[in-house]
């Protein structure tokens, strides 16, 4: 079983306050700490799950700047065979179908029986990226997968719908899916881990290498061009709790109280 | 500007809120555009929904086959792209759903129509499309405009619009012959599994105290779940506790577990964002505690503690303790 994992290098955001540059165009992320997006995570552990259960070779593949490399490390570290990043500086401002332009100019030549991505990215949250791609592949997909099951040339896949219900489907080999959080327990990987994956290949490849123009990708080769960046509106205005932890757990319990929920 | 298409979504049974909603926004934008609105309806047996959407658009089409009976997106996206292809709608819409996630990419990129995911609010502006849709787990708004086209797709987020009351559009009912020749050999639907029956019904409960990434590591957990004990409430979460396998699934609160309206929701080390908010924003009263001021969840509380969790819980702790006594 030879398998894809397209991989996005990306700023965690879950826990940072999130400021928007002067020009209202993106955020500040030079004090930011940057990782494998969430989902593509969990894709990965599925990769490779697969791999040492049937054989064969994981790629794990990215769109991005050479900070990127230190994604495509991690996932040769969990035990990707090979990673390739495509790298152009037109790429700056791509949206989600111009992302699954690039990878498809790669990926076309490329032989594999499965190909995995995360469901979404935590930044941009489009969605777009893993689908898109499957259909200029010319390929079947099924997105939001939380479980695999590989049967002689093709797949049974669990699809997570709403409020906790799932859709089985069976889906033909080679396919691509979408890999939805919570699927498997992605593994850990140490600091000397990462360093002994440096003798893996990691090639870089240029746009023109893939026979891409600069007007394919980028703001030019987007179907979304971000106008402005701004804070949400709040729904309501929350009243903060002012003082130490004893004081405001002090009024909370009263506010509980007046309530009658104490 | 011509048509706009909201295509329903419906499953074992029942057209999904977000149809309505989208047929709501559908409306809004064409009269402003003066346009005309069109529900698309695939389904086998679906005469009753067909007469029900009557009622909130200009238009409905119908395709009618049993091959359309449940979701699958290789057969949508046949249909779909020939009736797209045929009436040339200026606008389609469809839920940014499980559903509306697996189907709407392929589609934009077998038409080569602009797509834009996920989206909050949009509007026609100087003849351009321009969207506004959440970045960063909801931290961030970003208003985007589309490249200009003849024709867009949209997924719409469940719960961005206000579902009108159903008026008596007196839409035409218009049936179409399904496209399909037959059976797809590369996929096919199975079968739905249900959620397990957990242990615990927190949608019967009026108190919940809901933890979330905040808590960094599982055993933490007793530190809120005695807060929920002195509290008489159970003990709920977000997500990425469910997928850490911290705990089950039945605890679940958000899009992909269950929808809760209790009488008081205190979150604990949750950000907010939108798949978890839309499980617990009915809820009477909110309280958020959280170190990130900025935390999304503050716009949909009504209280808000900014402090350590691992501070403030334990505290709280011991007053309803205190106050119990008493």
């Amino acid at each position: 079983m030879d398998i894809i994992v397209c991989v996005k290098h990306v700023p965690d955001t879950t826990e940072a306050e999130v400021v928007i540059t002067e020009d209202g165009k993106s955020i500040k992320t030079e004090d930011m700490p940057f990782v494998i997006n969430e989902w593509d995570e969990y894709a990965v552990e599925e990769a490779i799950l697969i791999k040492e259960r049937l054989g064969g070779t994981v790629t794990a593949v990215t769109v991005g700047p050479e900070e990127a490399d230190a994604t495509l490390r991690r996932c040769l570290a969990k035990g990707a065979d090979r990673a390739i990043r495509i790298s152009d500086e037109a790429l700056e401002g791509s949206d989600g179908y111009a992302i699954a332009k690039a990878l498809h100019s790669l990926i076309k030549d490329m032989q594999f029986d499965l190909i995995l991505t995360g469901a979404q990215a935590s930044d941009d949250g489009y969605g777009v990226v893993g689908v898109a791609l499957a259909e200029m592949l010319g390929i079947p997909h099924a997105a939001l997968v939380k479980k695999i099951e590989l049967k002689d040339g093709s797949a049974v896949v669990h699809r997570e719908l709403e409020g906790g219900l799932e859709e089985v489907l069976e889906v033909k080999l080679p396919a691509l899916f979408t890999i939805q959080t919570g699927i498997n327990e992605p593994r850990y990987v140490s600091i000397m881990g990462i360093r002994r994956a440096r003798a893996k290949e990691l090639k870089v490849l240029g746009l023109a290498e893939l026979g891409l123009g600069a007007g394919d990708v980028g703001v030019e080769g987007s179907w979304l061009r971000i106008q402005r960046l701004y804070t949400p509106p709040p729904k309501k205005q929350a009243t903060i709790l002012q003082g130490s932890p004893s004081d405001v757990a002090a009024q909370l319990a009263e506010i509980l109280k007046s309530r009658g929920l104490v | 500007m011509g048509d706009i298409f909201v295509l329903a979504e419906h499953r074992m049974g029942e057209i999904r809120d977000v149809t309505f909603e989208m047929l709501s926004k559908g409306w809004e934008l064409a009269e402003e555009a003066g346009g005309t609105l069109t529900a698309v309806l695939l389904g086998h047996g679906v005469d009753g929904f067909a007469k029900k959407l009557s009622d909130y658009a200009q238009r409905v089409l119908v395709v009618e086959d049993p091959l359309l009976e449940n979701f699958n997106a290789e057969l949508y996206q046949m249909v779909l792209s020939h009736l797209m292809r045929e009436y040339k709608p200026s606008l389609t819409m469809i839920g940014h759903t499980g559903f509306g996630v697996d189907l709407a990419p392929a589609l934009a990129v077998e038409l080569g129509v602009p797509l834009a995911t996920d989206c909050i609010d949009l509007c026609f502006r100087d003849g351009s499309l321009v969207v506004v849709r959440q970045m960063y787990g909801g931290k961030v708004n970003a208003e985007a405009v589309l490249r200009p086209s003849e024709s867009y797709i949209v997924t719409v987020r469940p719960a961005s619009f206000e579902a009108r009351e159903a008026g008596a559009a007196g839409g035409e009912i218009v049936r179409v012959d399904s496209p399909l020749k037959g059976e797809v050999d590369y996929k096919r639907f199975v079968r739905y599994v249900e959620p397990p029956k957990g242990e615990v019904d927190i949608t019967a409960a009026d108190i919940i105290v809901s933890i979330g990434r905040g808590i960094k590591d599982e055993k933490n957990i007793p530190i809120v779940e005695e807060l929920a004990k002195a509290l008489g409430g159970v003990l709920a979460c977000s997500r990425p506790i469910v997928d850490k396998g911290w705990l089950p699934k039945d605890r679940q609160v958000g899009s992909s577990g269950k929808t809760v309206r209790p009488k008081v929701y205190i979150a604990v080390g949750i950000s907010g964002a939108f798949q978890h908010v839309v499980g617990m924003k009915d809820s009477e009263l909110v309280i958020a505690i959280n170190k990130d001021p900025k935390a999304p969840i503050f716009s949909f509380a009504d209280y808000g503690i900014v402090d350590d969790l691992f501070k403030v819980v334990p505290e709280l702790t011991k007053k309803i303790q205190e106050l119990k006594a008493s």
